[in-house]
């Protein structure tokens, strides 16, 4: 019988939101040259968060991207269910910026490496940051991130939803335990 | 879970509207690989393809080979000029060599109709019909959908007449199948001797007078004269067809309303469509082309196993 549990509500959620934009802030010394890359689906929403967040700190507009990884996924040949395939709109020069991937939740990695083969074909950035707003462990490949919303110990069975207002109708995050 | 269109693309007849409103919403995000800096993904990486093609193309050939090496397929070629065909091979000899070459795809054009699910039928790769005889030409069908959407947000309710050679072309009956499948209304107009009959059963109004087309439609179809079929005198002279039957740009001066002109190339100009109307501001031929790159690489995509359902995707599988 899956148990769901709430582990972030909109408050908390917004306070982690605040936290991650000032880590933007603090690790890039400013917003310049910042390009934010939000990964379809519920990254777009939340890069759109941060890039208002940083706008508000910073006075001034952060460019923001939307990418796609579905057609560079590595399990493609193996399995049958594959999502659509969704918007990829990129700022015109990702050359010598600093790229903010932005993803609701960090698990295995793969989608990551799949975001770091595409922004290549995209062009060369000064620097890449990964900022997720979750961090549910179990990796399977050597990435990290380097801004977490929250860290959930999670094992295969579990499942961690992250719901957005815009998507979803709220915002929150809930771990369904045997899922 | 099975690919969502099947193994293969025989034709719009075989699929529903809910089959071809996927293909085309697939296409959409594929628009956007070709305006990328470089112009591939590695979706269909490892996945060989062979384009037979046992008739002259061009326009086709070079989509399918952009969409394919856009998707990073292996592709090969083969033209039947200088191939064992020419020395009499059958085309079932000729795909099983190909297959037990460990092909995954092969895109097929052919001068028979039914060749494409004939060899469907006989061999394991996804087979794909890039026009056979007069039968079908499914993806040229489905962008030409893909562009009346784009112009017009939907297909439904809309007022289609595909005008000139229906006789004869694999097009207009891919058009058929899919303009009515996804609820619009068709008209066909041409001369008698160039409507194959009982077009009615396929639930379109038969026009004789490209007047009435014009009067009628939001978007013409018009159709290449043939001229290579045409041995059988089924007009009286290329001149006499464009002066009946010729879209121009005077008769679209007295059209009630605007109206958008399509034409699946090549184009004989001044016989069924004049030069001031295919490069005319209401003309969506380059278009049409643009959007047949984006139309097989959702086709080649979705039969390589590509489902259209997100919700079935695990969540946790990040």
């Amino acid at each position: 019988m899956p148990t769901t549990s709430r582990m972030l509500d909109e408050r908390s959620m917004s306070r982690a939101l605040s936290r991650m934009a000032s880590e933007i802030i603090e690790r890039c010394q400013g917003t310049e040259g910042v390009v934010l890359v939000g990964i379809q689906r519920r990254g777009v929403e939340l890069a759109q968060r941060l890039a208002d967040l940083l706008q508000r700190h910073e006075g001034r507009p952060v460019p923001l991207g939307k990418l796609d990884i579905t057609l560079y996924r590595d399990d493609l040949q193996s399995i049958g269910a594959r999502p659509v395939v969704g918007e990829t709109s990129l700022p015109r020069q990702l050359d010598g910026q600093i790229v903010v991937i932005v993803d609701d939740v960090l698990y295995t990695g793969r989608t990551i490496r799949a975001a770091l083969d595409e922004l290549a074909d995209f062009g060369r950035p000064r620097r890449i940051l990964l900022c997720v707003l979750v961090d549910r462990g179990g990796r399977e490949l050597p990435i990290q991130a380097d801004i977490v919303g929250t860290t959930i110990t999670t094992t295969a069975d579990d499942r961690v939803d992250v719901l957005v207002k815009e998507r979803d109708g709220e915002d929150a995050v809930n771990l369904v335990r045997g899922a | 879970m099975t690919a969502p269109l099947g193994k293969d693309l025989v034709g719009l007849e075989d699929l529903s509207a809910q089959q071809i409103q996927l293909i085309l919403d697939t296409a959409e995000p594929f628009k956007e690989v070709s305006e990328r800096p470089i112009k591939k993904v590695p979706a269909l990486r490892g996945k060989t393809i062979v384009n037979l093609f046992f008739e002259a193309s061009t326009r086709t050939r070079i989509s399918f080979e952009f969409a394919e090496k856009r998707l990073s397929a292996d592709t090969v070629n083969v033209a039947i000029q200088g191939s064992s065909v020419s020395k009499g091979e059958t085309l079932v000899d000729t795909a099983r060599n190909l297959e037990a070459m460990r092909i995954d795809m092969v895109v097929i054009r052919h001068h028979a109709s039914g060749a494409a699910r004939f060899l469907g039928e006989r061999i394991r790769s996804n087979v794909i019909n890039a026009g056979d005889g007069k039968h079908e030409h499914p993806t040229q069908g489905l962008l030409d959908l893909l562009t009346l959407r784009d112009k017009f947000t939907t297909i439904a309710g809309l007022k289609v007449a595909i005008c000139g050679d229906v006789l004869h072309s694999r097009v207009a009956r891919s058009c058929i199948w899919g303009l009515t499948k996804l609820g619009a209304e068709v008209a066909v107009c041409g001369p008698p001797t160039l409507l194959p009959r009982g077009l009615e059963t396929l639930g379109v109004t038969v026009m004789h007078h490209i007047e009435d087309a014009i009067d009628w439609a939001d978007a013409l179809n018009v159709l290449r004269l043939q001229l290579e079929r045409m041995e059988g005198g089924f007009v009286p002279s290329l001149r006499e067809y464009n002066r009946i039957f010729g879209v121009t740009r005077e008769r679209l001066g007295r059209a009630p309303r605007e109206l958008v002109i399509m034409h699946p190339g090549p184009m004989n100009r001044g016989v069924e469509i004049d030069s001031d109307v295919a490069d005319g501001p209401h003309s969506l031929i380059l278009p049409q082309v643009t959007n047949g790159v984006a139309v097989r690489m959702a086709v080649l995509y979705l039969l390589a196993g590509g489902s259209p359902d997100w919700r079935n995707q695990p969540a946790d599988d990040r």
